[in-house]
């Protein structure tokens, strides 16, 4: 029942009403990645008929993965308005560290990754301690970090260059797969668990005699979002083995639900917890933030912490891909991948705004760049070419909009 | 007359071998506005800059609720229950009206933020100062108008049961209407018992809405006088020599 008498819209219409109004005062949020995904997706598909390919689907979730991690890192480090040049770096010298422990020292993985870990949280507390105290632009700080990590990771690497990664666990999370009972079992449990943290929301908000989304509008979410992650299991699902009789490949890659928790728990950080608070408070103007009383140096230094220990973890998942570590291992393209999944997805370079999701959805277009245009047989430059141009579009796209809405 | 919530004494402030404040006195009463006037270089914003605790005095007495106190920074400020809301508003515009009003103090269930209970009183607060031009509180910072925005920072500083409340120059950016809305809104707060200490430079706002004029000269208090007893002329006079006929300075009994 709505108290609201001045509008007599359909509640629907008059939802959708504000989510134009939304959009043209330059609040876009998620709406250029999830277009850019859908027409990238139809433009390779009906130019080449194995971009639409179970087999193909799977492979994009494994590509994308530790882009898509070392990104949800950077969130926390642009939302301040800063930036590291170095994840990509840091990343390789963790997966370095993890392997050289279980390759060399035969230690077990669960001890070796989070020794991986503290690498990173040290790391990060360097760059974070050199921008904060001593206020170096992170631009300037991350840019010879970048340079010196690639150094170390090329010590670590040593003479000859790559060093195998042999831990079944750590292998099988970019090349294993749920079996499908227990994919679709997986997908039960996540859906029901997002339904009743929705429901709880709304009940807790009605309860106090606070305003709540639409229940209409929330279920049509609700069962659109379901609805399209249904099709994805389902999808990855299907035989995607050319000769199944000798190796069946079914499921959700491991690497899926790692990605999934790591979403939950940097959501929930940033939007239900007061660092969280603070983290947008500080990216939205220091000053403010400062005279609030709230300690902005510990801010920006555990920020630049949070992004280097995500990059231990995309060096994890490196480890597991490459099944090694070699001295380009988070080098080349994988910063410019990074930064731009995460701008691409709705971050803004200014500071300010952003969310765990954006580093999945640009994450994804990202990589469907690289694949769909792999599969079609173009060169490597002319990939790059195009990612960053997109890269351009999105950050033109989040400089307008932000003139939108501050005017 | 009541108590003052908060009164100075001979507060004297040096700044190497600028004397910036000189023996000044300053009282401040609940549920009054006191509009502290002065030219450019005065002294104002050292004056409110020791109240707040940005800059400890040199030399006077600080008293507040009765009680002689010694404020070493902001949060001991704070703690006595004083609120600056600075010119430049210290918002954050990527952030609600309900985050920026709890900005740094949030409610908290356990680790969680407590987004329903900070909502009801957000409401709550902005429903007792009568506050009807905002229209959703869940609307970011950047989508208000200027009137807003001060009234938001207004807000803010009263959601705390603050005992004094400073407001600089809160009209200086504003339009006529919204001018008049947050003069409104200040005349409320001091209706509430809110000890007000309004620094502005126009006189028209200050007759409006104040209640008592302490006018500094050059570093001195030239005069606190109620509003009924002076006309603009003599206020005029005072913050431009210092003295005006027919008005005893302050400390002369």
């Amino acid at each position: 029942m709505s108290s609201d008498t001045e509008v007599q819209l359909h509640p629907l219409k008059g939802a959708s009403h504000d989510y134009w109004a939304r959009i043209k005062s330059g609040d876009i949020g998620a709406l250029p990645a999830v277009l850019g995904l859908v027409v990238l997706c139809i433009v390779f598909g009906a130019m080449q008929s194995s971009f639409l390919t179970p087999g193909n689907f799977a492979n994009l979730l494994t590509q994308a993965a530790a882009v898509i991690v070392i990104a949800m890192g950077l969130v926390f480090v642009l939302l301040l308005g800063e930036i590291d040049l170095s994840a990509g770096y840091s990343s390789g010298v963790c997966g370095a560290v993890l392997v050289i422990l279980v390759t060399n020292h035969s230690f077990p993985w669960w001890v070796a990754f989070p020794i991986s870990i503290i690498v990173g949280l040290a790391l990060g507390l360097f760059i974070g301690w050199l921008v904060s105290f001593l206020g170096i632009p992170s631009f300037v700080v991350t840019l010879a970090t970048f340079l010196a990590f690639q150094g170390l990771l090329l010590l670590l690497a040593g003479e000859g260059g790559t060093i195998r990664m042999e831990d079944p666990t750590v292998l099988s999370i970019e090349n294993s797969n749920m079996k499908p009972l227990i994919s679709w079992a997986f997908y039960v449990v996540c859906a029901a668990l997002y339904i009743f943290s929705g429901l709880r929301r709304v009940y807790a908000r009605r309860k106090v005699g606070l305003k709540t989304e639409l229940m209409q509008l929330w279920i049509l979410k609700t069962v659109g979002l379901l609805g399209l992650t249904g099709a994805a299991v389902y999808a990855l699902n299907l035989e995607r083995s050319n000769n199944p009789d000798v190796v069946s490949l079914k499921g959700i890659p491991y690497v899926v639900p790692v990605i999934l928790l790591l979403l939950v728990v940097g959501t929930f950080v940033l939007n239900r917890t007061a660092f969280g608070r603070h983290l947008y408070a500080v990216g939205g103007n220091a000053e403010a933030a400062r005279r609030s009383g709230i300690n902005v140096k510990w801010v920006r230094i555990c920020a630049f912490m949070i992004c280097s220990v995500l990059s231990a973890v995309a060096g994890m998942i490196f480890a597991s891909r490459q099944n090694s570590i070699s001295p380009t291992t988070g080098g080349s393209s994988t910063l410019l991948y990074a930064v731009g999944a995460a701008v691409i997805g709705g971050t803004s370079l200014f500071g300010g705004k952003g969310r765990m999701r954006d580093a999945i959805l640009g994450g994804l277009v990202v990589a469907v760049i690289d694949n769909g245009m792999g599969l079609l047989g173009y060169a490597a430059g002319i990939k790059y070419i195009v990612t960053g141009l997109v890269l351009l579009v999105s950050a033109s796209v989040d400089a307008i909009s932000r003139k939108g809405s501050g005017s | 007359m009541a108590e003052p919530i908060l009164s100075l004494r001979s507060i004297n402030k040096s700044f190497g071998p600028v004397h910036v404040l000189r023996d000044v006195h300053l009282d401040v009463y609940p549920g009054q506005v006191t509009a502290l006037v002065g030219d450019n270089g005065a002294g104002k914003s050292t004056l409110i800059k020791c109240i707040a605790g940005i800059y400890t005095p040199d030399s006077g007495d600080y008293i507040f609720d009765g009680k002689s106190v010694t404020v070493h920074g902001p949060r001991d400020a704070t703690a006595l229950g004083i609120e600056v809301v600075y010119q430049d508003l210290a918002l954050c515009d990527n952030l609600d009206i309900v985050h920026n009003m709890f900005l740094g103090r949030e409610q908290k269930k356990g680790f969680t933020l407590d987004e329903s209970a900070m909502e009801v009183m957000a409401r709550k607060t902005l429903d007792g100062l009568s506050v009807r031009t905002v229209k959703s509180i869940r609307q970011t910072v950047s989508s208000l108008s200027g009137g807003q925005r001060q009234t938001v920072a207004i807000a803010r500083a009263v959601l705390w049961n603050n005992k004094v409340v400073i407001l600089d120059e809160p009209t200086a950016a504003l339009g006529v209407s919204q001018t008049e809305q947050v003069l409104h809104l200040v005349r409320r707060l001091a209706d509430n018992g809110i000890g007000v200490i309004l620094i502005s430079h126009n006189l028209n706002d200050v007759f409006e809405v104040a209640d008592n004029i302490a006018a500094l000269y050059l570093g001195q208090m030239a005069a606190q006088v109620q509003k009924s007893e002076v006309s603009s002329n003599q206020v005029i006079e005072l913050i431009t020599t210092g003295k005006s006929a027919g008005v005893t300075p302050v400390g002369a009994n």
